[in-house]
């Protein structure tokens, strides 16, 4: 803990990187899976269902699978290997994306799903179109769906199996606080890993209370 | 008049800033090596790369799996360079098209390691009769599994020794060196190691070095360049700077000078040109 505590720069390299490469996951899963979200709330069209039972069914995707498949699309003889994207912060954050994609699109249309049914009527009844429809859910529905990116960070900055594999751990580059701890537990050190298992904790817990915080002040306001 | 989402928006513009830092991050020169758990979790990576950079301004980036999974890695031309333990494998690499030319570049040597109760009494045997005595005693043995170049040279070992490891005894962890002692210091069991990784393992519990020094037990390093005919993406020029640095009075001197808890790692024993 010691070890922790005295921050060197390396760890927090390693907590930046961390948080940089979640952080752009989610920013880039968010801006593709909430207007997805929202879509499928709003247009029926026959499949729709399919979509969402899948999308449901990627929420559970493992991240080591997942890990794979991008590793074998960056990888020189994958079919996007001429970008020369394996085993850079950029492969992280695609595996990421797509691991976290799922969770903040179902669990979007699943809040505004929910606060349609109620709206619905009243939609109809004033001739609220599909557009201005939706960013009257989103508002009503926002503390749901801050939840709903904050389970997305979760889910990304937790995960190894991912990052290990399209990421490489390679040290100053794709070193994140997870890979870390892996390696660290791998060589017997279980101290530091721990102690960074408790850093990784820490920060989602802040984030957590910080988003907590700033709801409960624009519910004042 | 107050925003209806100020707090959300915030969060928002927060979380795209961060996002944008990691796209910006300078790009760099550097070579991509695939190597060994080995010589990565030694730390003797973070001595050599930093001086082979001051002295060419070249980064590398080191992977560190398996020997078998580094190879791979390399045939498909997402390495320049290849940097394991496994002769065969690696020549078999170079004849098949995929590497330039094979180098040796250091050595150092495996170790059995075992509880320190040793119940199959193999203490200061060699390594044949410490096998079969394993074997015949049924004591646990904790095997990478994981086609690494340890555990390649842990087969031709038990192949020598005569014996088929097969058994509730014999356990195929499936992973790295590190995670392959964890199992064996949890259990109690026998496991073959590098001696650098053994030195830096902080997870010893009752383990201790119970055979050694069998000249079956030399661990040979060798380099190589991918390459660059096979796969044209391959930074050959940075790579070979890599190869001739590793192979050179300055990088072997570096080698040899590296210490870990007091003691020599690896010998440098490349060829001198």
């Amino acid at each position: 803990m010691r070890m922790v505590a005295e921050a060197d720069e390396d760890l927090v390299e390693i907590v930046l990187l961390s948080l940089e490469v979640s952080l752009s996951a989610v920013a880039i899963a968010a801006v593709i899976g909430m207007p997805l979200g929202a879509w499928l709330t709003m247009y029926r069209f026959p499949g729709r269902r399919v979509v969402i039972a899948l999308l449901n069914s990627f929420m559970g995707m493992p991240p080591v699978v997942l890990g794979l498949v991008v590793y074998l699309l960056l990888s020189r003889a994958g079919p996007l290997g001429q970008y020369g994207l394996l085993f850079t912060p950029q492969a992280m954050v695609f595996a990421q994306t797509l691991l976290v994609l799922p969770i903040i699109a179902a669990l979007t249309r699943q809040t505004l799903d929910d606060l349609h049914r109620d709206y619905d009527e009243q939609f109809r009844s004033y001739r609220i179109g599909p557009l201005p429809g939706t960013f009257i859910l989103i508002r009503e529905g926002r503390y749901s769906l801050a939840t709903a990116l904050l389970a997305g960070f979760g889910r990304a900055s937790a995960e190894v199996g991912a990052v290990m594999i399209v990421g490489g751990n390679i040290n100053h580059v794709t070193r994140v606080m997870t890979t870390t701890i892996a390696m660290e537990t791998s060589k017997g050190d279980f101290s530091l890993a721990l102690g960074l298992g408790i850093v990784l904790l820490t920060i989602v817990i802040s984030i957590n209370a910080l988003v907590l915080l700033l709801q409960s002040r624009e519910k004042l306001a | 008049m107050k925003r209806p989402c100020a707090g959300i928006c915030r969060v928002a513009a927060v979380i795209f800033l961060l996002a944008a830092g990691a796209w910006t991050s300078a790009q760099e020169r550097f070579i991509t090596v695939a190597s060994t758990t080995s010589t990565e979790n030694s730390g003797l990576f973070d001595v050599l790369l930093p001086r082979f950079r001051e002295q060419t301004g070249i980064g590398v980036r080191v992977v560190a799996v398996g020997t078998g999974k580094a190879i791979r890695m390399a045939s498909s031309g997402d390495a320049d360079v290849l940097l394991v333990h496994h002769r065969p494998s690696e020549e078999k690499f170079v004849a098949e098209g995929h590497g330039v030319e094979r180098l040796d570049v250091m050595y150092n040597d495996f170790v059995i390691v075992g509880p320190d109760a040793d119940p199959a009494d193999v203490a200061g045997r060699g390594v044949s009769a410490a096998l079969g005595n394993i074997a015949a005693a049924g004591a646990v043995f904790a095997s990478r599994g994981d086609e690494s170049g340890t555990h390649r040279k842990e087969r031709a070992l038990w192949k020598a020794a005569g014996v088929e490891p097969a058994g509730a005894w014999y356990r195929e962890t499936g992973s790295g060196m590190g995670a392959t002692l964890n199992v064996a210091s949890g259990i109690g069991g026998y496991a073959l190691t590098d001696r650098a990784t053994w030195l830096k393992f902080a997870n010893k519990g009752d383990l201790e070095i119970l055979v050694e020094g069998d000249a079956v037990l030399f661990n040979q390093y060798g380099v190589i360049l991918v390459s660059p005919e096979r796969h044209a993406h391959v930074k050959a020029a940075d790579g070979q700077a890599f190869i001739d640095w590793l192979t050179s009075d300055p990088g072997q001197e570096a080698i040899d000078a590296y210490r870990l808890e007091g003691r020599q790692a690896f010998f440098a024993n490349a060829a001198r040109r």
